[in-house]
C-alpha cells in the first residue's frame, strides 16, 4: 500500500516539477538571477498552502501529528546548503529536478546526476573526516520546530510560542508572498510553461 | 493549482527526500563491485562504512518508498513532458547557458557535472535538499529547513546574478 502511495504521490509530483518548470534550467536561473520570479512564487505559494494544510489539519485531527518528521540542525545544514546553493546556480539542478529533467530527455541532466553521484560517493568516503570536525553536532537543540507544536515529540526553539498557530501565521505569510511578488521584468519570460 | 494536491498528500504519507536515494545507489553499485561492503548482520543488512550503514537496509532491498518515489518522479516528469511536447527540453544546451557561455555541449556537460557534483556533497553534508529540507522541511517548520534554505539561496542568488547577466 506505501509502494503504491509513493507510485501515485512521486508520479503527481514530478509532474508537477516538470509543469511549473521546475526541471528547466532555463528558468530556475533566471529565477535565482531574481528576474524571472514565477517559479519562486510557485515553491512559496506550494509551501505556504502545505503549511496551512498541516497545521490546520492537526488542529482538527485529521492530520498525524506523528507523521511529522524534522531534521536536525548543526552548521553543516548551513554549510551544506551554501555548497547545494552554488551548484545549483551553476548547473540549474537540485538532485530532485535533476533525475526529472533526466527522465524529460534533457541530455546534461545525465552529467549532472552522474556528478551527483559522484559527490555523494565523496561524501560517503570523507563522513568520517567531517564528523571529527564537529560540523554535525546538534545546534539551537537538533531536531526542533520553531515553536512547540502540541502533540509533536519535537521541541520548540521558542518553547513558549504556539507551534501550530506559528505554522499557520507562517503559512498566510507565505502565500501573502507568494500573491505580492512580481513575476519579473515584461519580456524576461522568454520561457512560457503551460498554466497549471 | 497543482501544488496543492500534491502536498497534502505528501504530508499525510510521509517527507520526501530525494538526495539520499544518490546515496542508496551508489550503495548498490559499490555493493555490487565489492559485496562486502553490505553484508547481512544479525540485525538485518549493514555496512562496514559508517555513513553507508544508515542506508544499508535499502541498499540491500532497493524497492522501498524512497526508491519507488524517485523513479515515480521521474516517470510522472518525463510522461508530462512528452505530453507537452517538450521532450529532450529543446536542445542540449538550454537558451539561458547557452547565451552566457556559448553552444559548447562540452562545456555544458562539464558545467552540468561539476555542479552535481557540488550539490550532492552539500546535499548530503546538510542532511536533505531542496525536497527534504526546504520544502519538507518548511512546511513543518522546521528550524533545519529555514537554516538551509537561508545558506542556499545566500550563495545560489549572487551565484545566478554572476553567471547569467545575458538573458537567455
Amino acid at each position: 500500500m506505501q509502494l503504491f502511495i509513493a507510485l501515485v504521490v512521486g508520479a503527481a509530483f514530478g509532474a508537477v516539477l516538470d509543469r511549473i518548470g521546475a526541471t528547466n534550467p532555463s528558468v530556475l536561473g533566471r529565477m535565482l538571477a531574481l528576474r524571472a520570479l514565477g517559479l519562486m512564487k510557485a515553491i512559496i505559494l506550494a509551501i505556504g498552502v502545505a503549511l496551512l494544510l498541516t497545521f490546520a489539519g492537526q488542529m482538527t485531527g485529521i492530520v498525524d501529528v506523528g507523521h511529522m518528521s524534522v531534521k536536525t540542525a548543526y552548521v553543516g545544514v548551513f554549510l551544506g546548503g551554501m555548497l547545494l546553493g552554488f551548484g545549483w546556480a551553476l548547473s540549474g539542478y537540485c538532485p530532485g529536478t535533476g533525475l526529472c529533467a533526466l527522465a524529460s530527455g534533457r541530455r546534461d541532466a545525465l552529467f549532472f546526476v552522474a556528478g551527483g553521484l559522484l559527490g555523494a560517493f565523496a561524501y560517503i568516503q570523507s563522513y568520517d573526516a567531517v564528523k571529527s570536525t564537529g560540523l554535525l553536532e546538534p545546534i539551537l537543540g537538533g531536531k526542533v520546530t520553531i515553536g512547540a507544536v502540541p502533540g509533536s515529540k519535537f521541541e520548540g526553539l521558542f518553547p513558549g510560542l504556539p507551534g501550530d498557530i506559528v505554522g499557520i501565521v507562517l503559512g498566510l505569510v507565505f502565500i501573502a508572498v507568494a500573491f505580492v511578488l512580481p513575476e519579473g521584468r515584461a519580456g524576461d519570460r522568454a520561457v512560457t510553461v503551460p498554466a497549471e | 493549482m497543482l501544488g496543492l494536491v500534491f502536498f497534502a498528500a505528501m504530508l499525510l504519507v510521509k517527507p520526501i527526500g530525494m538526495s539520499t536515494e544518490f546515496v542508496v545507489f551508489d550503495g548498490v553499485i559499490w555493493d555490487m563491485i565489492n559485496p562486502d561492503i553490505v553484508v547481512e548482520g544479525p540485525d538485518g543488512p549493514t555496512s562496514s562504512n559508517a555513513y553507508l550503514n544508515g542506508v544499508a537496509k535499502s541498499v540491500a532491498n532497493p524497492l522501498n518508498y524512497g526508491v519507488v518515489f524517485v523513479l515515480a518522479t521521474m516517470l510522472g516528469a518525463g510522461v508530462s513532458a512528452a505530453l507537452r511536447g517538450a521532450y529532450g527540453g529543446g536542445g542540449v544546451v538550454p537558451s539561458l547557458w547557452a547565451a552566457n557561455f556559448g553552444a559548447s555541449a562540452a562545456k555544458r556537460f562539464a558545467g552540468a557535472f561539476l555542479g552535481g557534483f557540488i550539490v550532492l556533497y552539500g546535499a548530503r553534508l546538510a542532511g536533505g535538499c531542496t525536497s527534504g529540507h526546504m520544502m519538507s522541511g518548511m512546511s513543518q517548520t522546521s528550524v533545519s529547513g529555514f537554516i538551509f534554505a537561508a545558506g542556499a539561496f545566500l550563495v545560489a542568488i549572487p551565484t545566478a546574478m554572476i553567471l547569467f547577466k545575458q538573458e537567455g
